[in-house]
């Protein structure tokens, strides 16, 4: 397999973001670990992943959709959307690589939204191969394996070298492109590596997780499930689960008034928000019981009932970490799922 | 520190309706000049400057925010006045602790008595904030103008 | 500690002093303990739990429990009863609802700070000597025990209970914190600097409202921030100086009011220091209106919902030192 020694990484990186804008894992004077746009000198994140997720690159938090210019009685609609530039995002570990495809089937099934198309397309994804997984990781359980990693490009590294492995032909003429840098390896080591963290895999204490209670046929047994009384008491109602998570693709559109014209934007919104889907009619979910029990049905019965059994989880454990409350997604499958 | 001489600054003047609201009308009739920069907001009392509309005038594009109430003991309600005094202290001195320049925020007691001392303080303040130059650290960058 | 709560939360159950407990239940692993109502001494038993990493404050589930039929017995740690005096003084909490016994506070244990150091795959900590011994799925780790404590904890207040009914353990006394250090230090740097520092910080936040959800101070049924009539709702910060519109009005929004519980940094996913907004207000009250602490008695006037004739003037501001 063709490397690249561990020393040389960062010539490497040079190298790349010469031709175009390069995003890789960075740690911050706190030690967790962010996403930033390469500048000579920045080392590659030791941590496991970055608290954003890495949906921000497609989906940000806030964009501009259009501006209005009122004049009298005129309104014109200015298009603001410009032709991303294209970029790499270098680190993404296995389970932000498959959250892409989950949001793939939001934003590019029909209509599709061509301001998420539009970066899609003009980025290459270059995954990092797990090799020391958390306790808070159950990716497994939804069928992933984070040793070999999806995405354009999967690098993974034994400590010494960093390895590439071409995944799609976006990725092939990625590492064509870079191929002078790069040298035939020996893998042997990397072999030991990869079988050392499938061992670790077996062990993690979230690794018996399953799905196989869940899914769009279990519907009304869930929706009407006693549990969720108990499992949303704590639920302070806030979005952090929701603004970590790689998968959450809810938005809410505004007008921002600035005072010489109108901006339209959207932004992430979350269905743990008391004026979520608020409408004139008012709110449909009007307790914390039942946002709560929408963003967990979501999750794991509403999205796999339309998406051929695919859940919307990708069982990163940002929400484990993060969740003020330490409620989150483990705890609910393991309070719903059948016990005999 | 570089001061631009051409620079005009926007200066939002709460004044409450009893005092220096008239004030600025005494000022007016005395033909004593203060700048055209400053734009008065007529409030019923000092007190009802709710800490949020100073930040939205700097959002929308002012430079300077200035309320102006009743001399303390001369409040319309009685006591409105002594209230804004702690509440504005305490926001004044959170956004100088936000590292926000303080001579862009000021509060001064103006009677309706007072049109000389208003024209006084206006040209001051404006002053001040033009040598302090346009607001960047506080404004919205939708809000401003291309 | 945890035995003698579960046992004395089952005897008051079973004489019919109260109908439910409000405490910590475990998690998944060691650290994730969930605030949660216990209803019967079989679920005392089964999950109750109370150790170095049950920092969550669980007096502002009270505005709700108290409202609620019958008496619920709470557990409450000395920071968290200043909490709960507040909401008993804004009458959000009904008092006579609640059967509070005191416990014993921190310091507790942070789990951020034991993985911040690089530790990953923690199964359990164990504390020897004040050094943790950390299991992983990695081999063993040590860090020393005050490394790992919680930010709140870190410059505690007091260890003093102001509410309870009764006590299990020992009352502490208010202690002389350090509180105010950073707060200090951030005075003592140039405008430009502060402007950097809480620019970098600021930046961060990503809106989720985990500091204004979690914060006994908050508990407006409808917040100026939700309401789309206030003209300042939004849900995302889209310009930088949403962010400091959000966070400069919270804080002032609770100042005077701020028992300075820690929550609001506890739980920021993007650990923004927002203690310190809370902070300076408490120091600028403490030392222009006469020292305060908010939730230490039931019956004083908040500093805002006060004044004397004589206040400073907020030329105070102006006349400062650095600039």
């Amino acid at each position: 397999m063709l490397k690249i020694s561990a020393d040389k990484l960062n010539s490497l990186f040079d190298a790349i973001s010469a031709k175009q804008t390069l995003y890789i894992t960075v740690d911050n004077e706190k030690g967790s670990a962010e996403y930033k746009k390469y500048e000579s000198g920045m080392t590659l994140s030791k941590s496991l992943n970055t608290v954003r997720s890495a949906k921000d690159f497609f989906f940000p938090q806030t964009e501009n959709l259009a501006d209005f210019k009122v004049e009298g009685k005129n309104i014109e609609v200015i298009d603001v959307r410009e032709e991303s530039e294209d970029f790499v995002v270098f680190g993404v570990r296995a389970c932000d690589a498959r959250s892409f495809t989950i949001l793939d089937k939001v934003f590019l099934s029909e209509p599709v939204d061509s301001y998420y198309k539009n970066r899609r397309e003009h980025s290459t994804i270059i995954t990092m191969a797990c090799t020391k997984p958390a306790e808070t990781c159950f990716c497994t359980a939804f069928g992933m394996d984070p040793t070999v990693p999806e995405g354009d490009v999967a690098v993974f590294s034994d400590g010494e070298n960093y390895f590439f492995l071409e995944r799609t032909e976006k990725g092939k003429k990625f590492i064509a492109s870079i191929s002078d840098m790069l040298e035939d390896g020996d893998t042997a080591k990397l072999n030991e590596v990869q079988e050392k963290a499938r061992n670790i895999m077996k062990k993690l204490p979230l690794a018996n997780l399953s799905t196989k209670s869940f899914g769009g046929e279990r519907l009304m047994k869930h929706f009407n499930s006693e549990k969720w009384a108990e499992l949303s008491e704590s639920c302070l109602g806030c979005g952090t689960c929701t603004f970590v998570c790689p998968t959450c693709q809810c938005y809410d559109i505004r007008d921002f008034n600035t005072g010489h014209g109108i901006k339209r934007f959207r932004c992430w919104d979350s269905c743990m928000y008391s004026d979520f889907t608020k409408m004139a009619h008012g709110n449909s979910r009007n307790s914390q019981l039942e946002r709560f029990r929408q963003r967990f049905m979501h999750k794991l019965v509403y999205f796999p009932a339309n998406n051929n059994g695919e859940f919307g989880c990708v069982g990163c454990g940002r929400c484990l970490s993060k969740c003020p409350v330490s409620m989150n997604i483990v705890k609910v499958m393991k309070a719903l799922e059948d016990k005999e | 520190m570089q001061v631009n001489e051409n620079f005009e600054p926007v200066i939002v003047a709460f004044c409450c309706n009893w005092c220096s609201y008239a004030g600025a009308d005494l000022s007016g009739t005395n033909r004593l000049n203060y700048p055209a920069n400053v734009k008065i907001i007529r409030v019923p009392c000092s007190c009802r400057v709710n800490p949020m509309f100073i930040l939205r005038a700097f959002q929308k594009g002012a430079d300077g925010v200035i309320i102006c109430g009743c001399h303390p003991g001369d409040c319309h309600y009685t006591s409105g006045n002594y209230f804004t005094r702690r509440r504005i202290t305490l926001l004044y001195s959170m956004l100088d602790f936000l590292g926000i320049e303080r001579n862009r925020t000021r509060l001064e007691w103006v009677s309706a008595a007072e049109g000389a001392k208003f024209a006084d303080v206006m040209n001051q303040f404006t002053e001040d904030v033009r040598k302090l130059g346009k607001n960047r650290r506080l404004e919205d960058l939708r809000c401003r103008k291309q | 500690m945890q035995e003698a709560m579960i046992k004395r939360a089952k005897e008051l159950l079973a004489d019919g002093t109260v109908n439910r407990v409000i405490g910590w239940k475990k998690g998944e692993f060691f650290y994730d303990a969930t605030p949660a109502v216990f209803r019967t001494a079989e679920e005392l038993d089964r999950q109750f739990i109370f150790d170095d990493f049950t920092q969550a404050n669980v007096s502002k589930y009270l505005v709700k429990e108290s409202r609620k039929d019958g008496k619920i017995l709470a557990f409450l740690k000395p920071c968290d009863t200043y909490s709960f005096n507040q909401l008993v003084k804004e009458h959000r909490i009904i008092r006579e609802n609640v059967y509070v016994v005191g416990v014993p506070g921190g310091p507790k244990l942070d789990i951020e700070k034991i993985k911040a150091k690089g530790i990953t795959g923690v199964l359990s900590v164990k504390n020897e000597n004040y050094t943790l011994k950390i299991e992983t799925l990695y081999g063993t780790e040590e860090m020393p025990f005050y490394e790992a404590i919680s930010g709140k904890c870190e410059s505690c207040k007091s260890k003093k209970h102001v509410a309870y009914d009764e006590l299990i353990g020992e009352d502490g006394e208010v202690l002389e914190s350090n509180r105010f250090d950073m707060v200090e230090k951030l005075e003592n740097m140039t405008a430009e600097e502060r402007f950097n520092f809480w620019q970098n910080e600021l930046s961060k936040c990503i809106r989720c409202n985990a500091c204004r959800n979690v914060c006994p101070a908050c508990t407006c049924e409808n917040c100026v921030f939700d309401n789309p009539k206030s003209g300042v709702d939004n849900k995302a910060p889209a310009d930088s100086f949403e962010e400091k519109m959000f966070h400069i009005i919270r804080a002032f929004h609770v100042a005077g009011r701020c028992t300075d519980c820690g929550e609001c940094s506890r739980v920021c996913p993007q650990n923004i220091p927002l203690h310190l907004l809370n902070r300076k207000f408490i120091k600028d009250i403490n030392s222009l209106y006469g020292e305060y602490q908010a939730g230490a008695d039931t019956t004083t006037k908040a500093p805002l919902n006060d004044y004397n004739t004589d206040d400073c003037e907020p030329s105070i501001v102006h006349e400062r030192g650095v600039e």
